[in-house]
């Protein structure tokens, strides 16, 4: 991945949504391979910094609708804000840095990529994750991380109902309370490798004052996901 | 998908601009609702001893006035008649009971039906896009207190403006839905035995407002008839609700619909998306969330 370019103010390109049209400013932004942007007045919009392709910097300038970011290739996205339903929806790599909470469904099916939201995430938090990592700096509501095949969440708060359920490959690593494990969900010993990651994906969303040791991990028992010739008769 | 809206003024400076306040809220929900729309105003307050009912006629050229004397005469007191479109207000002044005075209107003619009763609520629905709904009402020019709306997109009963939400089956009381009830039938039957009013459509909605009703005639408050509902309604739902002067939101357990509150120091909004509330002045610093699965959030007196 290409590292972000380092906004300077002379640079910063400004968007506004109160004079352009929400297909205006995506196109702007999925042409852009370089640069600082800026987009005013969001007003909740949706599907907004959607499909981005290039190594530039966006800042939203307050609270987004549903799916910011979603299919985010090297783009690092920051909400000065809270984002609705799906940010960062099958981001592919970047990332995407909410400085509010997250509605449901953050970081759905995400493939690369870090997504970090300093508040809290709602339901549902990094459903079907296929490979990107997830940093919750608050809680995180039920279900989170449902069917999620590879990748990693953090959650520096507390975890809903059904954490984990139906469980691949991805890690979980949870500080606060988890409130229920799904099925086939189960805690799992913390080893140097994973004290080693999770310091490092730390650093990554800049969570000072916090240690990996604080941390517990869940993963899949791996009981339930394999076909058993024994259970032919419940298919 | 529907979308649902409301707005409960904390402010009294504010309740002249209701429904220049409310209305962008329900257009901008037209994307999740564009089969019908509907708004319960909180506005006018009738005496203590006179009821104030919603009624509708899809006839333009229905003969208002013969109802007007017809209601005059079979309950002895005075009637003031408001009309607004296919909606009229009719104000009974003098001591009636509200249901008996409903059972009456809706007695005459068969295409009357009664939309709310009660001594401040109005409500108002119709089939068509939001905006369209919302200027056959008038909806910006509403004073009040409080309001509550609903975009509709029909998965479940008929397209027709009785199907349309907000639903009431008590006074004052109201209730719009995002969602599907899946044991409304067996409810109903239920709630029929209990002496509820009339069922008037096959709407799960519908259930859902009576069994509220119900719940807060057996003394509940409708904060704690929330509560209830969610050991026995079964289903998906975003729930908003109103009393004479209280105001109410609770979703099911899954949380499977949205709903995002915005709060300040003058008012509470409630929007299905956030991108409805952007309008209200102050909203960039507003607490905004979004509630939490299965918890009721209420205010005001009653509530």
């Amino acid at each position: 991945m290409a590292t972000p370019s380092t906004a300077t103010p002379e640079n910063i390109v400004s968007l506004d949504l109160a004079d352009q049209s929400l297909r205006e400013v995506n196109g702007a932004l999925q042409e852009a391979r370089a640069g600082y942007y800026r987009v005013r007045n969001p007003r909740g919009v949706h599907a907004l910094a959607c499909g981005l392709d290039g190594p530039i910097e966006v800042e939203i300038d307050g609270h987004a609708g549903y799916y910011l970011a979603g299919m985010n290739k090297e783009a690092r996205v920051t909400v000065q804000g809270s984002a609705g339903v799906g940010v960062a929806e099958n981001m592919m790599s970047g990332e995407v840095w909410v400085q509010g909470d997250a509605s449901q469904s953050a970081g759905a099916t995400a493939h690369g990529g870090l997504l970090v939201v300093e508040g809290n995430a709602s339901a549902r938090c990094g459903i079907s994750l296929k490979g990107a990592d997830i940093v919750v700096k608050g809680s995180v509501g039920h279900m989170s991380c449902f069917m999620a095949q590879a990748g990693r969440l953090v959650v520096l708060g507390d975890a809903g109902d059904s954490l984990g359920d139906s469980l691949y490959e991805a890690r979980l690593y949870v500080r606060g309370n988890v409130k229920s494990l799904g099925a086939d969900c189960v805690e799992k010993p913390m080893r140097d490798e994973h004290l080693k990651e999770l310091d490092e994906l730390l650093a990554r969303a800049r969570c000072e004052g916090v240690s990996a040791s604080e941390f517990r991990r869940y993963g899949s028992a791996r009981s339930l996901y394999n076909f058993k010739t024994d259970n032919i008769g419940f298919y | 998908m529907c979308g649902i809206a409301g707005l409960y003024l904390k402010n009294e400076r504010l309740r002249p601009r209701l429904g220049e306040l409310f209305t962008p809220i329900l257009v901008e929900l037209t994307d999740r609702g564009p089969d019908s729309a509907g708004i319960a105003v909180y506005r006018d307050p009738v005496a203590e001893n006179a009821v104030k009912l919603t009624v509708h006629h899809a006839d333009q050229g229905f003969a208002w006035d013969g109802l007007v004397r017809h209601l005059k005469e079979g309950l002895g007191v005075e009637v003031a008649d408001h009309p607004h479109d296919t909606h009229h207000v009719l104000v009974l002044d003098g001591k009636v009971d509200a249901d008996a005075a409903a059972a009456l209107v809706e007695a005459y003619d068969p295409g009357l039906q009664v939309m709310s009763a009660g001594h401040v609520i109005e409500i108002y629905k119709e089939m068509g896009l939001p905006a369209e709904v919302a200027r056959r009402f008038d909806a910006k020019g509403m004073a009040g207190t409080h309001a509550v709306g609903h975009t509709r997109m029909a998965t479940e009963s008929a397209v027709t403006t009785a199907g349309s939400h907000p639903f009431s089956t008590g006074l004052d009381l109201c209730l719009v839905h995002n969602g599907s009830l899946s044991n409304h039938n067996g409810l109903r039957e239920k709630l029929k035995r209990n002496g509820v009013p009339p069922f008037r459509t096959d709407n799960d909605t519908e259930v859902a407002a009576a069994y509220l009703a119900w719940r807060m005639k057996e003394g509940r408050t409708l904060h704690e008839a929330l509560q209830d509902g969610l050991n026995d309604l079964d289903g998906f739902y975003t729930f908003v609700a109103g009393t004479a002067d209280g105001f109410a939101v609770m979703r099911d357990p899954i949380a499977c619909k949205p709903a995002v509150l915005a709060e300040t120091d003058d008012y509470v909004a409630f929007g299905s998306e956030y991108r409805a509330l952007v309008r209200l002045p102050g909203i960039e610093h507003a607490k905004v969330w979004e509630p939490e699965p299965a918890v009721v959030y209420s205010w005001g007196g009653r509530a």
